[in-house]
């Protein structure tokens, strides 16, 4: 998030910023590990993952923005929890003993507790007459370990309505983008994402809105299609209904500009 | 008739902390994948094969290196089975025996991605694309959207480095 979908990762902290919560990157973070660690070795991942957990401030909830990095490190706590043998490993690796308590949020959470129609004052642009389906990919997705755990459906169309803007049905918005198999089996996944971004076109929305980074840069960069509709971040959108006026270091990294959708509806001038 | 390794099963519920004795091959998983079409053996049927002790024939599919664990399967499975951690724990037992890997391409990108966060403490996108490429002898293929990404500025030139590196470097050490 910090290269690849900078637009996210600044729209993101532009957006608590403008609802009064302020972000404090965790320092010196490390890789959670990503898919490559669990494809290839369990222990490695689990040691990546717990290593960001040992370094956050036990007082303060971790924040995390990407659902990939948030499964990992929520798995790697709730593993360690549960077993007395690698709360030793922990604190044997880290020097620090591990925090049972330590809270481990997707933003999320933290959203789904905010009443946005109470915040009119702060909505300078509502989003209105913007049609958009919306794209989960695998995030609401789990391993049946946490399954019991609160789930999210429907946020993303909640919020983006309350917002006014205008949420379409449609059936691709839990299918997998293909991560890493984008890179190791593109013409594999071309088919895959020109399939959900033609069924988001002929839903008749305007965009796709995802709160994914990776789901974003692979439906633009593997999408062959000739007529395309942007994939904008979550972040991005609920910026803009705040009114920043900070999008234009956003929208010129998309690949699919989405920057005539928005002029039309007047959201960027 | 095929020799069965009747301990496979318990080797894979081993690594996997799954029970995954508890299919009932409803195939719920496989239709469900988004990538079961390209696998020669699907989910359903990796989880039949260690079941039943078909190891030579699990360890050779590529049912277990086209799974990128998106979750979808473990969560329609009516008998909760944490169906990817079943497929890593497959793709690690190929890993450590070295074998054949079926998908060299899924293993050289993965390998890439831990070469760069054994190297940073974080991924550098742009230097893992080109040495994924170049172990994949293939320079030129998506040369068009590595160009347009960097005009975009979505890849960075320059690596950025955990400051603590050892407290990394040493989990890759501990591994091999």
């Amino acid at each position: 998030m910090k290269t690849s979908a900078k637009e996210n990762n600044e729209s993101l902290k532009e957006f608590f910023k403008k609802i009064n919560i302020n972000l404090v990157e965790l320092p010196d973070w490390s890789c959670c590990g990503s898919s490559s660690a669990h494809c290839v070795d369990s222990e490695l991942a689990h040691d990546l993952a717990t290593r960001n957990l040992a370094i956050a401030p036990p007082d303060k909830p971790l924040l995390v923005s990407c659902p990939s990095c948030t499964l990992r490190l929520k798995q790697a706590h709730l593993h360690t929890l549960h077993d007395p043998e690698l709360q030793n490993r922990f604190h044997e690796k880290w020097g620090v003993p591990f925090n049972p308590n330590l809270k481990i949020v997707h933003y999320f959470e933290l959203l789904k507790d905010i009443d946005f129609h109470s915040l009119s004052k702060e909505i300078k642009k509502p989003l209105n007459g913007l049609k958009f389906v919306p794209y989960y990919g695998c995030m609401l997705a789990r391993p049946p370990e946490m399954r019991h755990a609160e789930n999210y459906h429907n946020l993303l169309e909640s919020i983006l309505t309350s917002l006014g803007a205008t949420a379409l049905d449609w059936g691709s918005g839990s299918r997998c983008c293909g991560t890493f198999l984008s890179v190791a089996k593109p013409d594999a996944i071309t088919p895959i994402v020109n399939e959900i971004i033609q069924n988001g076109i002929d839903t008749g929305a305007d965009c796709l809105i995802t709160a994914c980074s990776m789901c974003q840069l692979n439906l633009e960069i593997r999408c062959n299609l000739k007529q395309q509709i942007p994939t904008l971040h979550f972040s991005e959108v609920l910026s803009l209904a705040m009114g920043t006026n900070k999008y234009k270091r956003w929208f010129p990294r998309h690949l699919v500009d989405p920057t005539p959708l928005l002029t039309r509806l007047g959201l960027i001038d | 008739m095929k020799s069965c390794d009747t301990n496979f099963a318990k080797e894979v519920m081993a690594l996997s902390k799954t029970t995954l004795t508890r299919c009932f091959s409803c195939m719920t998983c496989s239709s469900g994948c988004q990538f079961q079409h390209i696998m020669d053996v699907k989910p359903h049927a990796i989880i039949r094969m260690v079941q039943t002790g078909f190891r030579e024939e699990a360890l050779q599919a590529s049912g277990p290196w086209l799974c990128v664990g998106c979750n979808t399967c473990s969560t329609n499975c009516p008998n909760a089975i944490d169906i990817p951690a079943v497929m890593d724990a497959v793709r690690q037992i190929a890993i450590k025996e070295n074998r054949r890997i079926p998908e060299p391409n899924v293993n050289n990108f993965h390998n890439a991605v831990l070469n760069s966060i054994k190297r940073y403490g974080r991924t550098h996108k742009l230097e893992i694309m080109m040495r994924y490429k170049l172990v994949q002898r293939d320079l030129f293929s998506d040369m068009d959207i590595g160009l347009r990404m960097l005009a975009k500025r979505k890849l960075d030139l320059r690596a950025s480095k955990v400051k603590e590196l050892p407290e990394v470097k040493k989990l890759f050490n501990k591994a091999s």
